[in-house]
C-alpha cells in the first residue's frame, strides 16, 4: 500500500448503473456509487482489540431512532458506569462526536494516520486501480431449483405431468438411504452478502463523492455497500 | 434524486451539439474507424428507424438495403466515434418506430419526402 500502511475502504450506497464513453470513445458500463463521507467511529488496534480495522459511520441517522448505544457510541454520553470508571480513573474510550450513523461497517487493516473522529472521503482512493464490493444481493424469496441453481428443469411434454420445473433426481437409493449434505435444492435465494472482486475505478468524483466502478455490483439501487482496495492484482 | 446523480454522471459523456435527425430521415452516419493508429471515418448510409434510450444510453437505428438484404446497424447518439450525422432527406412518418419497413421490400420500403418535391427515395 502506497499511503503508509493504511487502509483504503469507503461505505457507500448504490446509486444505479449507466453507461459513459471513456477516453478512446468506448461505451463502458459502469455503477455509480455514493461513498462516502464515511467518519471513523472506532480504531481498533491489535494490542487492544487483537486486531486492525477502522470502523466507518455512513449517513446520519436521526437522534430519536438511534438507540442509546448507538448514541453512545458515536459521542460521549454520561452514565453511571462512565461516572464510575472515570471516578476509578478508567481513560474513556475516544469518540468521534458526530452524530449517529445508519450504517456502520469495520475495514480490517492498519489505520495509518486515521484517528477517531477523522473523516474518510471517496479521494482516498486516488491512485487504486481495482476494488472490491460488498453488498446485499437482491432478495428473490424461497426459489426454485431451476432459478437458484440454473437447473434445466424437465420436458415441457412427451409424457412430463406437473414437474416441468422439478430439479429431478437428488441422491442413490437404498444405499446409502439419505440424501448428501449440501444437495443443491429449492430454498431462499438472495438476500445474502455478496462480495464483487477486482471491479475497475472508472473515475472519481472527489466533489460529489461519487465513485464510478465498471460493471455491476450486487444489491438493489440504494442499497448500502462496502468497498474495499482489492487484495489481489 | 439519485435520476439526478445519474444525469450528473451522464453530463461528461453527452455531446455538446447532438446530431439533429428526426425518424424517417435518410441519413450519413460518419463513424471514425481506428485501423492501426490511423483514423479513417466509414459512412454508413439509411433510413432513421427507431431511436431509444435517454442520456448517454440514446441510441439510434439506421437501417438499410444492402445486396437486396435488410441491414441495421445501431449507433450510440452520443458516442464520440460518430464524428457526424448528415441528413440526406427527411420522410413523412406517422409513428415513432419504423419497424414495418423490415417486412417491405423494393418500392414499398419508400418513404414520402417531408418538403414541396416529392423525389422518390431508393433505400
Amino acid at each position: 500500500m502506497a499511503k503508509d500502511e493504511r487502509v483504503v475502504g469507503i461505505l457507500g450506497r448504490k446509486i444505479g448503473m449507466t453507461q459513459i464513453f471513456d477516453e478512446s470513445g468506448q461505451s463502458v458500463p459502469v455503477t455509480v456509487l455514493q461513498a462516502g463521507p464515511c467518519d471513523v467511529l472506532q480504531v481498533r488496534t491489535s494490542d487492544r482489540d487483537g486486531y486492525e480495522a477502522v470502523q466507518l459511520g455512513y449517513l446520519d441517522k436521526p437522534r430519536r431512532l438511534a438507540s442509546r448505544a448507538q448514541r453512545g457510541q458515536v459521542a460521549k454520553l454520561d452514565s453511571k458506569r462512565s461516572k464510575k470508571r472515570s471516578a476509578a480513573g478508567v481513560e474513556l474510550l475516544a469518540k468521534a462526536n458526530c452524530e449517529p450513523k445508519r450504517y456502520v461497517r469495520e475495514i480490517r487493516g492498519p489505520a495509518g494516520d486515521l484517528d477517531v473522529g477523522s473523516l474518510v472521503k471517496v479521494d482516498a482512493f486516488e491512485g487504486v486501480a481495482t476494488v472490491d464490493v460488498v453488498g446485499t444481493s437482491k432478495g428473490r424469496g424461497f426459489s426454485g431449483a431451476m432459478k437458484r441453481h440454473n437447473f434445466s428443469g424437465q420436458r415441457a411434454t412427451h409424457g412430463v405431468k406437473k414437474c416441468h420445473r422439478h430439479l429431478g433426481g437428488t441422491g442413490c437409493s437404498a444405499s446409502p438411504s439419505r440424501l448428501m449434505k449440501g444437495v443443491k435444492m429449492p430454498g431462499q435465494y438472495g438476500a445474502a452478502r455478496c462480495t464483487v472482486r477486482n471491479q475497475k475505478i472508472v473515475r472519481i468524483d472527489a466533489e460529489n463523492n461519487l465513485l464510478l466502478v465498471r460493471g455491476a455490483v450486487p444489491g438493489p439501487n440504494g442499497g448500502y455497500v462496502v468497498v474495499k482496495k482489492s487484495n489481489k492484482m | 434524486m439519485s435520476q439526478d446523480i445519474i444525469k450528473l454522471v451522464e453530463q461528461s459523456s453527452l455531446k455538446e451539439d447532438v446530431p439533429q435527425f428526426e425518424i424517417g430521415d435518410t441519413v450519413d452516419v460518419h463513424t471514425r474507424i481506428l485501423e492501426g493508429d490511423k483514423e479513417r471515418i466509414q459512412v454508413f448510409t439509411g433510413v432513421v428507424i427507431a431511436r431509444s434510450g435517454t442520456g448517454s444510453k440514446e441510441m439510434f437505428t439506421v437501417r438499410r438495403i444492402v445486396d437486396s438484404q435488410g441491414v441495421e446497424r445501431k449507433f450510440p447518439v452520443h458516442s464520440p466515434r460518430i464524428a457526424k450525422v448528415e441528413v440526406k432527406r427527411s420522410g413523412v412518418v406517422r409513428r415513432a418506430k419504423l419497424y414495418f419497413l423490415r417486412e417491405r421490400s423494393g418500392k414499398a420500403v419508400r418513404l414520402k419526402e417531408r418538403r414541396t418535391d416529392r423525389a422518390k427515395v431508393g433505400k
